[in-house]
């Protein structure tokens, strides 16, 4: 799979997901229908490329759309 | 006078141990001084408001920080715990409060000066407050602002050639004992395999793709100084294969009280003569030593290597010269399952490098562990979950007896047909010529 399709794959398949705002990384692997190690390259990427960011509960990391939900609002200093 | 009212946390003062409520008091007033004319980056009160926050968590008998956060330095997963209070107008110093996770040195060898500069640059940009170590290992800078994690981050990577450390669900920041840099007992270089492995797995470290978090911990010996036993999900406990060194002579010297057993310690009463049978012998928890004409007798081959009789008597009994590390698995903290203990998975690999057998072993368990562990279930559970018969499967580790913990636990194993020389099908006609109908 090239970095552009699983772009797609993820935003369509987190846009689609309205009740949640924040994933783990097995959903995302999942949606990429690829094993962890090889999906880890690609998400690196979006992260990078800022199309997702990090959330994370210091004991846990969950990914989001870039500035999807509610934290995001809360942290944008207003 | 202070800013807020603390007198739930004034009362912790009047115990007999140090205090941290004394501590941050201490900081507070550094700070509203501010002797070196240092240009804060944060709000100069944040230690009186840290303050003000838990007197009030006190009162109310809840916290009062938000659950995690968004922040991070550009790239990493990790290393920056997002903190924020949710009641800032009562208390802006701690409006954001983030921890930074500094990746300590293999081995927590500092200079003053590197010292120094780290408190520095945090009273600058951050509270001041540190805590020297977390327990994973790493420094912990306590509580800054948003703005102020790249500038941090810049600095400690570009003037002090400073890395952070993991946190969330990713490789946490390796940590090992002072091992052969200050210790006899070591069995092998626990900084350079450390060092080796945190600069290997910096992507595992800095960008989390884990169910969970995973700790690596080095020890030297089986007195496990970090106590890796307990606590990582990979432990490295240092060991030997050979036989236990016995200078009969020093034994005769200790025997005769001219030695003082266990180095010195304990040193502070008078507990009589040293009695090797009682405090060495009778200990050995494999009952493995005996004297024989005033000789000290060990059957090393059912010596665990529990460490008791070296400790007790270091100038007499020293580790062998085939060493090594066993490689323990699954250990964990008590949330969610219950605490566990590494299991034993390798019972004995040299520790050399490039290190190509451990990390095998390591990849191969974090394909199993990325695969099939669920969100937030460590290594440990997913082992209770599906057995360790599975983890040899995964790990391409034949079964020994080193990894029966005890027998007759579970009588029950479980072969596959292709495990089975011949399969499960069997010819009648030849079984008939050997057993009746
Ligand atoms: C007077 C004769 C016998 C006595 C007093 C005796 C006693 C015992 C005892 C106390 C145990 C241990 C049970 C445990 O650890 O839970 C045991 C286990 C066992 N015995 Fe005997 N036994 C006798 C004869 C035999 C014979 C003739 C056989 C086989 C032909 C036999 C086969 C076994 C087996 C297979 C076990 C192990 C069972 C397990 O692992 O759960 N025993 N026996
Ligand atoms: C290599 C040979 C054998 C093996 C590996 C074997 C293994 C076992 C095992 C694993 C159990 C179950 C133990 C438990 O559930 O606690 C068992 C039970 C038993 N075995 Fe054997 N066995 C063998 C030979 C024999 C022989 C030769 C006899 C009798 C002549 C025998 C008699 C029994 C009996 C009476 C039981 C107890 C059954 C019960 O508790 O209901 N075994 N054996
Ligand atoms: S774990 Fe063993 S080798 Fe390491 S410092 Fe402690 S006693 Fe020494
Ligand atoms: S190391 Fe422990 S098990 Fe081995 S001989 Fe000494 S006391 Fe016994």
């Amino acid at each position: 799979m090239d970095y552009e399709e699983a772009k797609e794959k993820i935003v369509a398949g987190l846009t689609k997901k309205k009740s949640k705002s924040k994933f783990y990384f097995n959903d995302l692997a999942k949606i990429l229908d690829l094993k962890p190690r090889v999906a880890k390259k690609l998400i690196n990427q979006m992260v990078t490329e800022e199309v997702l960011e990090y959330w994370s509960s210091g004991s846990t990391s969950l990914y989001g759309l870039k500035g999807a939900g509610k934290q995001a609002h809360a942290e944008h200093e207003d | 006078m202070a800013k807020h009212e603390t007198p739930l946390l004034d009362q912790l003062e009047s115990g007999p141990w140090p205090s941290f409520v004394s501590d941050l008091k201490q900081e507070a007033e550094s700070r509203a001084k501010n002797e070196k004319g240092i240009e804060y980056q944060i709000p100069v009160d944040v230690c009186e408001d840290l303050l003000g926050v838990l007197e009030l968590s006190f009162k109310h008998g809840r916290t009062h920080w938000k659950h995690g956060g968004i922040v991070g330095v550009f790239g990493y997963g990790g290393g920056v715990i997002g903190r924020y209070c949710d009641q800032p107008q009562m208390f802006p110093g701690v409006a954001h409060f983030h921890t930074m996770r500094v990746n300590q040195p293999a081995g927590k060898f500092y200079t003053t000066e590197y010292l120094r500069n780290i408190c520095d640059l945090w009273d600058l940009r951050g509270s001041g407050i540190t805590n020297m170590h977390g327990s994973t290992g790493d420094i912990i800078l306590l509580g800054t602002t948003t703005p102020q994690l790249e500038e941090i981050f810049f600095e400690l990577t570009h003037t002090y050639n400073q890395d952070l450390g993991g946190s969330g669900s990713n490789l946490r920041t390796p940590s090992d004992c002072v091992g052969q840099a200050r210790c006899e007992w070591a069995c092998y270089d626990t900084q350079a395999i450390c060092h080796d492995l945190t600069v290997e797995y910096q992507d595992e470290l800095h960008r989390p793709a884990f169910p969970y978090k995973f700790k690596f911990k080095f020890d030297g010996c089986p007195n496990c100084c970090v106590a890796s036993i307990a606590r990582a999900d990979i432990s490295f406990v240092g060991t030997w294969r050979d036989d236990i060194k016995i200078d009969q002579e020093a034994v005769a010297a200790y025997v005769g009280g001219e030695l003082p057993s266990n180095g010195g310690s304990h040193a502070g009463r008078d507990w009589g003569p040293f009695d090797i049978q009682k405090e060495v012998i009778d200990l050995c928890p494999t009952e493995c030593m005996w004297l024989e004409d005033g000789k000290l007798m060990i059957d090393n081959r059912e010596c665990t290597r529990c460490m008791h009789c070296i400790n007790v008597m270091p100038r007499a009994l020293r580790i062998g010269d085939d060493r090594g590390c066993s490689m323990l698995v699954g250990a964990k903290a008590p949330i969610l399952d219950g605490a566990q203990m590494g299991s034993l998975l390798v019972p004995f690999i040299k520790v050399e490098e490039p290190y190509d057998e451990i990390k095998e072993v390591i990849e191969s368990i974090w394909d199993y562990w990325m695969e099939e562990g669920k969100n937030r279930e460590r290594l440990g559970e997913l082992m209770k979950r599906q057995g360790f018969q599975k983890l040899l499967e995964m790990t391409n580790i034949k079964a020994v007896p080193q990894h029966v913990q005890e027998p007759r636990h579970n009588p029950y194993i479980f072969w596959k047909e292709d495990e089975v020389e011949g399969g499960f099908q069997r010819d009648v006609n030849e079984f008939r010529k050997h057993h009746q109908r």
